[in-house]
């Protein structure tokens, strides 16, 4: 058993767990912290896109034990029904998801996307190495293309994510 | 109060055109949104159930033979394992849709390589998987096994009643002024639904709760019953949220039945989840087709005759084959008609529902034939495919009910500006790139089921929807609060609409697009008979009251719903049944799609640039999710055109691809923002709210138009799906 201190949506928790466990089972198996989404358990789907010290992050490519002393947000900690984030807000509005199960990662992902371009972050599709001027739709698309949706939904995450960014389509 | 409708003929009124609310059709968003947006939705895995265990499932490692040990005893009681389950009511394969009895059980028989075969039940989640990745099996292969299902010797049946020999085509293709004589190939295809299998059991003396992640609850605890040898009243499923299913969790896997026996034996909660690649190995995949078209026309491009004969595959024993000439048989005219299946036996992974099956290959594929006759008819492919809709079914002479299929055509056609684009294949240069462009048709079969559904309206003014119901991102939960709500006259956050609960009044759940008209028709009739006793109240007719905004009168007189309800509830089951009405027409949905794709002249890459889709399909009761169907749809046919393909290993028989990794669905960057245009149209032979299906639409066809503007982009027919690099390079024009 390891003993490890994570401090999830500024909530800090004491983890008794298995040197073995995730930081995807740690969430959700452990803290009841069940928003962040378990798709393939191999870092091929973005299910489990999480936070860590500003960071994205797939939390199943690495142990809990790992994270000793990191702040960590999780979907939970963005927003909830009535208090949504504007990128949560967004996402409802324009039909961002159908089954929702890659949601919670989609949205994590966004957020800390949206950061990583504000901070001059160039990416596989941009004209230079210093990063964009504003996120066209193919940014937004490139940047989003860890985070698997098989309902499908890409181009309302788009949408979405262009409302909050204020980008240029 | 019980309101009964079967569908024996038309259903004219068109009543929700009569409601005042405005709630069915618009773009509303859906309910169940701000708890999926914030992680607080519950799916399968995620309940808060006290002493709970898991277990891992332990694959089988040869592809036919008989498990001989399965050496547990050294595990048993050492680092958290509690049990390895062999029992001999294991599933060996997931059930199919709408099977309502057990799949074919008894794990110590193996059919096919990655079959489950044990179950390991420990304290933790990590305890289980290390237990089954260590856990001893011997076993006793069987040398006999078939993998390949086009082998000589692989041995083939053909279903009776899915071949039709009608006139004599051979005689049409050898008279005809055009043709086309070609075999196409499609690999398989898997759901990768983005949530895995998962079930916890849970037992309180002899009822088991099983909270799950599945398609049709009615028929999952039938086939779960019958599976544990118990009667289906000890069981209630829970399935309010449901991560994807796109036909994989139509009927209960290997996952549901492992846990309630390790549950039982055991005695306390055991959650069993997939891994993803079980989920490839032990859940269902789309059969590869082998599908000779052959089309005969004349002068004037009107077909004379159509050939449509494919090979499929499945395990031995299975009665489900990919249905490929499912929509050939009504799409287009001709006189001369010869359509059939063979179905090789083989020994991979369960061949059963994913996505629109049938169309969603069959179409692809007639739509690519029908692209290299326009080609060889020199006719415009919108055209041709005008000239060949046909008046009455072309093999059972009768009507066709509402089918916007030539608007649809029209309409794509001016949207896209079709008539601008560039006719000579490979003509076309931006650049690295080459441009083109391409169209088909859609088609998918509408089907309605038998559905319940019970409505309360309560004396506070507010109202209740339940049944057993799934929303699996589909938009359940918002358009059946629609429907409610524009009857009986509230705004949508009056309305609680509850899914998913196998207690609940039943209906077919969701697949086969039929889950909205079925049952949203069942709502639509509880709450007609709700209507007809406020009237009765009132004292007025059915036909007069005015429901809106809580208020209900006729005219411009109006009293607060909750003053006419007085304290007293008012509560009915509707309850919808398929008639004469899906014998008498042919019921279906139609579409077109218009592609623009950029290929790359040095690599063979190829882009999706543009993509419109325009679908016919009856009533649409939101347009903001049937659109979000339309787009899912259209994105799995760029999958399937572009990159998707099950590679399977035909020495043992195991899939190759079996993650995501390996398996390429479409991600962000692969796809454009598609354009959807959803037609007005009422179908009042489909249903009672003249709506039909559309969840399966999109995809039946769309793979065509991505390949057919492959063609118009590099003169290169793709006939070996998907359109993958090396199939391009060798004839690439300038290469």
């Amino acid at each position: 058993m390891e003993t490890t201190e994570l401090s999830v949506n500024g909530k800090t928790h004491k983890l008794e767990a298995d040197s073995r466990v995730t930081l995807l089972d740690a969430l959700r198996n452990h803290l009841g912290l069940t928003g962040t989404k378990k798709g393939c358990d191999h870092g091929q789907c973005g299910a489990c896109t999480v936070i860590v010290e500003g960071r994205r992050i797939n939390s199943c490519l690495t142990l809990a034990c790992m994270h000793d002393g990191d702040e960590i947000t999780t979907i939970e900690g963005l927003g909830e029904p009535g208090n949504l984030s504007a990128l949560q807000s967004a996402f409802v509005a324009h039909d961002g998801f159908q089954c929702g199960y890659c949601t919670p990662g989609q949205i994590c992902s966004a957020t800390a996307m949206l950061e990583e371009a504000k901070a001059g972050w160039p990416s596989f599709v941009s004209d230079d190495l210093e990063g964009p001027d504003a996120l066209s739709d193919e940014e937004i698309s490139e940047r989003m293309s860890g985070n698997l949706c098989r309902c499908a939904a890409y181009p309302n995450i788009v949408d979405a994510i262009r409302k909050v960014a204020g980008a240029k389509s | 109060m019980t309101a009964h409708q079967k569908m024996d003929k038309a259903d004219s009124r068109n009543r929700l055109d009569d409601m005042v609310q405005g709630l069915v059709g618009s773009p509303m968003d859906r309910p169940d949104g701000p708890l999926k947006v914030s992680g607080r939705a519950t799916y399968a895995h995620e309940w808060d159930v006290p002493d709970m265990l898991y277990g891992v499932l332990v694959r089988a490692t040869i592809s036919k033979g008989r498990v001989t040990d399965v050496a547990s005893s050294y595990l048993i009681g050492k680092n958290g394992v509690r049990a390895v389950i062999t029992d001999d009511r294991l599933l060996r394969r997931p059930a199919q849709g709408g099977a309502d009895e057990a799949p074919p059980q008894g794990s110590k028989q193996v059919d096919y390589f990655g079959q489950p075969i044990a179950l390991v039940v420990a304290d933790s989640f990590e305890q289980a998987r290390h237990g089954a990745n260590i856990l001893a099996v011997s076993y006793e292969a069987e040398g006999n096994a078939a993998f390949d299902p086009e082998a000589a010797d692989t041995e083939t049946d053909q279903p009776e009643d899915d071949q039709l020999d009608q006139g004599d085509l051979d005689q049409a293709m050898t008279d005809a002024a055009f043709t086309v004589d070609q075999v196409y190939r499609t690999p398989g295809h898997n759901s990768a639904a983005m949530e895995p299998h998962c079930a916890i059991a849970s037992w309180d003396g002899d009822k088991l709760t099983l909270r799950g992640s599945y398609q049709m609850l009615n028929f999952n605890i039938n086939e779960l019953a019958d599976a544990l040898h118990i009667v289906p009243d000890n069981i209630r499923m829970l399935s309010p949220y449901v991560g994807g299913g796109f036909g994989s969790k139509l009927g209960i896997s290997p996952e549901a039945v492992s846990a309630a026996i390790a549950a039982k034996e055991i005695g306390q909660p055991v959650c069993v989840a997939l891994s993803r690649p079980q989920v490839f190995e032990t859940t269902m995949r789309r059969s590869e087709t082998r599908q000779h078209v052959r089309l005969a026309c004349g002068e004037d491009g009107v077909l004379t005759g159509i050939g449509h004969e494919c090979l499929v595959s499945n395990l031995p024993g299975e009665s489900f084959y990919e249905p490929v000439t499912q929509a050939t048989h009504f799409m287009y005219g001709g006189k001369h008609r010869k359509l059939g299946i063979e179905v090789a036996r083989i020994n991979r992974t369960c061949g059963g529902s994913v996505r629109a099956p049938g169309e969603a290959v069959g179409m692809q594929v007639l739509e690519n034939a029908m692209d290299e006759l326009a080609e060889a008819a020199g006719i415009d492919p919108v055209e041709l495919r005008r000239r060949n809709v046909p008046d009455r079914h072309p093999e059972q002479d009768i009507p066709y009910s509402s089918r916007r299929f030539i608007e649809a055509l029209d309409e794509g056609a001016i949207i896209f500006e079709w008539d601008k684009r560039n006719k000579m294949p490979g003509s076309l240069r931006e650049g690295d790139w080459l441009i083109g462009h391409g169209m088909a048709g859609a088609a998918r079969v509408n089907i309605l089921s038998e559905a319940k559904a019970k409505v309360t309206l309560l004396a506070d003014g507010s109202a209740v929807v339940e049944t057993d119901m799934t929303d699996i991102g589909t938009g359940t939960y918002a358009i059946l609060t629609q429907i409610a709500g524009e009857m009986l006259g509230l705004p949508a956050d009056k309305i609680e609409t509850k899914l998913g609960d196998s207690d609940l009044p039943s209906g077919p759940g969701s697949g086969g697009s039929w889950g909205a008209a079925s049952t949203g028709s069942a709502v639509f009739l509880a709450c007609e008979d709700i209507r007809k006793a406020i009237a009765k109240k009132l004292g007025i007719d059915e036909a007069d009251l005015r429901l809106a905004e809580g208020k209900a009168g006729r005219g411009d007189t109006a009293q607060p719903i909750t003053e006419v309800l007085d304290g007293t509830p008012i509560s009915a089951i509707g309850h919808i049944e398929p008639g004469q009405t899906l014998e008498e027409m042919q019921q279906a949905t139609y579409g077109s799609y218009f592609a623009e794709v950029a290929v790359n002249a040095v690599t063979g890459e190829t882009r999706v640039k543009r993509m419109l889709g325009v679908f016919g399909a009856g009533r649409i009761l939101n347009e903001k999710t049937a659109t979000s169907q339309c787009y899912g749809g259209m994105i799995w046919g760029i999958g399937s055109a572009l990159t998707e393909e099950l590679v399977f290993d035909n020495r043992d028989g195991h899939i190759v691809n079996h993650d995501l990794a390996e398996y390429h669905i479409p991600v962000n960057l692969d796809v454009p923002q598609i354009e959807v245009v959803l037609l007005e149209e009422r179908d009042e032979w489909a249903s009672p709210i003249q709506a039909k299906g559309i969840g399966e639409l999109g995809i039946c066809g769309a793979a065509a138009a991505v390949t057919n503007a492959i063609y118009n982009a590099t003169g290169i027919r793709i006939r070996d799906y998907p359109a993958t690099l090396d199939k391009l390079l060798a004839d690439l024009p300038g290469g």
